[in-house]
């Protein structure tokens, strides 16, 4: 285990210090959509982590998927919970034609 | 303190953090975030392991099995997510809820 | 349907940042104080127990580095973490398409597909994937192939593409007749289907065992692999974006 100069902590403990930070503010925040968004900054955040820890593949997937595409599915399920400000349509009310879906 | 033991523990409080917001947060929304909070720790965790292979010539010292098995879950998380997503908007629109019958919500 | 008030509500409007000490969330949890501070003690013994764990790791351990260093040349590729995902522990894998595959299932079978663009797309959205989708389509290519010798491969190639599926779904793009239906049922299943029987057709060969990938052919095995894996990859991460049945 190759040991670590002065300027690798500091790297470390800014990116340890981001991450929970991030991830604190997730859980906490009282609105959703900062939630969303900041977990998805905590997922870019996270894919740096991972390029420091020698994991680059591990970090493309996170980048992608972990921050990507979970960050889009979250947006679009908060829209898809909430209308709309300003529009009519209500995605509750487009279920009651659903069929037994 | 070395690499792994440091990342290692970051992984552990986020783990911890995640269990305690999926735990208060009545909002089902908000429970999903805590679960990929947790996942995200444990994941950290693991490439923390990964990272204390001896070391072998000028490669850096990776050990790729636990790298594979957190590629493995990051998808894994992803396909849960998206099917705990759909739920809770399925949810959402039969009752009106976005929380579970017995919590207390809005 | 009635739909009660909802105070947790999106962001659209700034709210002012009401968090007062490190761990309170606003009113509409349901635990009282007490219960929280008891639930917040038992978190920091639970945390003093794992960093026990941590902290008590040997190190340098005999990891399997070692192992999959020294099988490398047999695998077909060159990158070990793409040796031991599609190679060595190529069982995980594939029942991990199985879990996206069923996640699809479970997406399809709760409701119908909402409309992507919750209302008419602006024009940078209209026009985007014009530009990116090509682009992106040619990079998740390029993932898939530098993935035998450098960090990269099925799963990066495949997220990109979904990201690809999702870009086309926001900016209003309707999917062409013949992609929907059985087609996009096929692309979903591609990938299972050609891991499951390559891998148990291998078993005709003489010393087979399945899953067990003869070195001579295990490169062009890992790549058609990855190949199908990708496609269904992206296929149904954008699927399940789109939130239901087609």
């Amino acid at each position: 285990m190759a040991a670590l100069s002065l300027l690798d902590w500091a790297l470390d403990g800014l990116l340890a210090l981001l991450l929970l930070w991030l991830a604190w503010r997730t859980l906490s925040t009282p609105a959703l959509f900062q939630a969303v968004v900041l977990f998805i900054g905590f997922g870019l955040v996270l894919a740096l982590v991972w390029a420091r820890l020698y994991a680059l593949d591990v970090a493309l997937a996170e980048m992608a998927i972990g921050a990507g595409v979970t960050g889009a599915l979250l947006l679009a399920a908060l829209v898809r919970l909430e209308p709309p400000i300003g529009r009519g349509r209500h995605p509750a009310r487009d279920d009651e034609q659903d069929d037994n879906g | 303190m070395t690499q792994p033991v440091f990342w290692g523990l970051v992984g552990m409080a986020l783990v911890v953090m995640g269990l305690y917001a999926l735990i208060v947060h009545a909002h089902l929304l908000r429970k999903v975030l805590a679960l990929n909070v947790m996942s995200s720790g444990v994941f950290l965790v693991f490439i923390g392991l990964a990272r204390r292979a001896p070391v072998e010539g000028s490669a850096p010292a990776v050990d790729p099995v636990p790298q594979a098995m957190v590629l493995t879950g990051i998808v894994v998380a992803v396909a849960a997510t998206g099917l705990a997503l759909a739920l809770i908007v399925r949810l959402r629109s039969l009752t009106g809820r976005t929380f579970l019958g017995g919590d207390k919500g809005d | 349907m009635a739909e009660p008030p909802n105070k947790d509500g999106g962001g659209r409007r700034t709210v002012p940042d009401r968090t007062k000490t490190p761990g309170s969330v606003p009113a509409h949890r349901a635990l009282p104080a007490a219960a929280r501070a008891l639930l917040a003690l038992l978190m920091l013994g639970l945390f003093g127990g794992l960093a026990m764990a941590v902290l008590s790791l040997s190190e340098p351990a005999p990891g399997l580095a070692a192992a999959v260093a020294e099988h490398l040349a047999a695998s077909g590729v060159d990158h070990p973490v793409t040796a031991v995902l599609l190679n060595f522990r190529g069982y995980d894998t594939l029942l991990e398409m199985v879990v996206l595959l069923l996640a699809l299932v479970g997406v399809w079978s709760v409701g119908r597909a909402r409309g992507c663009a919750g209302h008419a797309p602006g024009p940078l959205l209209r026009q985007l994937p014009r530009l990116l989708a090509p682009l992106m389509v040619l990079v998740a290519g390029y993932l898939l192939w530098v993935g035998a010798h450098a960090p990269g491969g099925a799963f990066q190639a495949g997220s990109l593409l979904g990201g690809v599926g999702i870009l086309l779904c926001l900016s209003g793009q309707p999917l062409p007749r013949w992609a929907d239906g059985p087609v996009l049922r096929l692309a979903a299943l591609l990938g299972v289907a050609v891991f499951a029987l390559l891998g148990v057709a291998v078993v005709l060969l003489p010393d087979g065992a399945p899953l067990a990938w003869p070195p001579a052919l295990a490169k062009h095995l890992i790549l058609t692999i990855e190949l199908a894996a990708m496609l269904s990859i992206g296929v149904i991460l954008a699927a399940l974006f789109t939130g239901g049945r087609p």
